[in-house]
């Protein structure tokens, strides 16, 4: 049982998954949570996400892994994570020591692979799994499931038979049309939505006349592609019927509520965590701020509120 | 030990030659935790260009004053704007980061070159006169930190790219002899090629030999896995298994 904060004025709850301040942690940008534990009470977080999580141990990619962009970083860590069993074993016990929810951000390489992992990870002390469906699909020829209205359903749905546990969704934006993208993954089953991963880029050095990257391609986070992952929040709330989790470039409350106006029922700090890592905590006392300056008592009174006729265009809320 | 994010005053700033700076600010919490080969990650401006902070190692304490100092060069926009921070003037700093060097040596020899030569300087610091110094650069106008050195050192050794200075080539020239001299730890920090060379021929003259590493980072805290790299067995982060790591350990350059 999570204690109340802040006399429940930032509490949400997302299909289950009940949160203390709407502020979750961008997979990948806060580790295990235990490395920030020196800058934050982990308490005060709404919920800690951890790195993406698979079936085996994974190394990563080679050569440089990531590298600053205006107003952001391309990264191209491929995914390094100790496995399920290491995260079960080590790992989890000591998060299981802090009152605060854990959400796991799980990969595979096929649609089996997905079910298997979500299956091990169906255990106490794991909150919820969000999908991390941005990643090569082996047998297709390395088509990233996520870019595949088809084959990011066929994971969820997997995912679902596998757990019991809040299934969140994390939509990739290098797609043509996210609002499909969303229906799909929504008709597959996901508890919930969460957007957006990065947009894959590329930096070349000019000097040495060669991409900066060992992978070449990389992830681009950071305020620089805030407006987009908004956009993609705005459009996506309006069609369909389960909560969202917005993020792209959150660095401070007045981030994170644009993106509970734009539909959002709660956000994560990714790459904020890496410029200021009480980030996660510090902007509750910012809502709180916004709240008494707008009247407010409740976080949930801003949710959708910038949408063309407020919280009425989102058919979660009409349901 | 816990790590900080602090805003700390600048009570230094100036310029060691055309493009390094030495910068000193006023940061007791931190200041009573560094251990030598430690760094901290630095915020140069407020807003998001540049969005992430500079790893900057630990170039000396001053325990009495609560002050430490950073030794860097002017090469991008960051340092550019941190170039352009006074006296007086805040920055975010969070530290200290990372696992130093271990101190346990008698005779201790310190081989570095270019910006490896600030983490060293505090090592030779803390290792009060027992230090030897072996420093390689380019050529004599590298060399302003012979000065920084020369109070703290038992012995300073020199060798310049160009003969310009010292023994003419790199520190490969003098160290095979070297560690004939009964030195039972070497500690290395510079550009990459220095120090792996260093590191082979300290493993083959069977000597301890301590590695501080220098990898793309962009947290220091071990949660974003830029600066991951395969050890033996084992990744390893630079940003919390190290910087410093024992010369066995890096297989991956």
């Amino acid at each position: 049982m999570v204690k109340s904060l802040y006399g429940g004025r930032l509490a949400v709850e997302l299909a289950g998954l009940k949160m203390q301040t709407p502020v979750t942690t961008g997979s990948g940008t806060f580790g295990f949570g235990l490395e920030f534990r020196d800058f934050l009470d982990l308490e005060k977080v709404g919920a800690v996400t951890v790195k993406g999580t698979s079936l085996l141990p994974s190394a990563g990619n080679a050569g440089q892994r990531a590298v600053e962009t205006p107003s952001g970083m391309l990264n191209s860590i491929g995914l390094e994570n100790p496995g399920a069993d290491y995260f079960i074993e080590n790992t989890l016990p000591q998060l299981r020591r802090y009152d605060v929810p854990v959400i796991v951000n799980i990969y595979g390489h096929t649609p089996e692979e997905y079910g298997k992992v979500a299956e091990k990870l169906n255990v106490d002390g794991v909150n919820a799994l969000e999908i991390n469906i941005s990643c090569p699909n082996v047998r297709e020829g390395g088509i990233v499931f996520g870019t595949c209205p088809e084959a990011a359903a066929d994971v969820v749905s997997r995912v679902k038979a596998a757990t019991s546990k809040t299934v969140i969704t994390k939509l990739s934006p290098n797609v043509t049309d996210i609002v499909s993208m969303a229906k799909s993954v929504e008709a597959a089953g996901t508890d919930v939505i969460s957007l957006i991963n990065t947009l894959i880029g590329t930096k070349i050095d000019i000097e040495r006349r060669k991409p900066v990257l060992g992978n070449i391609i990389g992830g681009l986070s950071g305020p620089a592609v805030r407006p987009v992952a908004v956009r993609m929040c705005y459009q996506v709330a309006q069609a369909v019927s389960v909560p969202i989790i917005g993020m792209g470039g959150i660095m401070c409350a007045e981030d994170a509520i644009e993106f509970m106006l734009a539909g959002a029922s709660a956000v994560a700090v990714g790459t904020a965590n890496f410029v200021r890592p009480d980030t996660a905590e510090t902007i509750a006392k910012g809502m709180l701020d916004y709240l008494d300056r707008h009247g407010m008592k409740n976080v949930t009174e801003i949710i959708g509120q910038a949408l063309p006729e407020g919280k009425e265009s989102m058919p979660y809320y009409k349901k | 030990m816990a790590k900080t994010i602090a805003d700390v005053k600048i009570t230094e700033e100036y310029f060691l030659n055309d493009s390094t700076k030495l910068i000193e600010v006023y940061a007791p919490e931190i200041v009573r935790q560094a251990e030598p080969g430690q760094f901290v990650n630095v915020q140069v401006c407020r807003n998001s260009m540049p969005l992430l902070r500079r790893p900057l190692g630990i170039a000396g304490v001053d325990r009495e004053k609560g002050t430490f100092s950073m030794i860097y060069r002017i090469i991008g926009d960051a340092t550019k704007i941190l170039a352009e921070a006074c006296k007086g003037d805040t920055l975010s700093i969070v530290g200290p980061l990372g696992r130093g060097f271990d101190l346990s040596a008698e005779k201790p020899l310190l081989v570095g070159g270019g910006l490896g030569l600030a983490p060293l300087l505090f090592l030779a610091d803390k290792l009060e006169g027992s230090a030897y110094l072996l420093m390689g650069g380019r050529n004599r106008e590298e060399l302003f930190w012979r000065s920084l050195y020369e109070k703290i050192c038992r012995k300073i050794l020199v060798t310049t790219d160009d003969g310009s200075e010292g023994t003419k080539g790199t520190v490969m020239e003098l160290l095979p002899q070297m560690l004939q001299e009964g030195y039972d730890c070497v500690y290395v920090c510079g550009p990459v090629p220095m120090m792996k060379a260093v590191a082979a021929e300290c493993i083959k003259a069977g000597i301890k030999c301590q590695v501080s590493l220098e990898k793309y980072m962009a947290c220091g805290l071990g949660a974003c896995l830029s600066c991951s790299f395969q050890g033996i067995g084992k990744r390893l982060k630079v940003c919390t298994d190290g910087p410093v790591f024992w010369a066995e350990e890096v297989k991956e350059w």
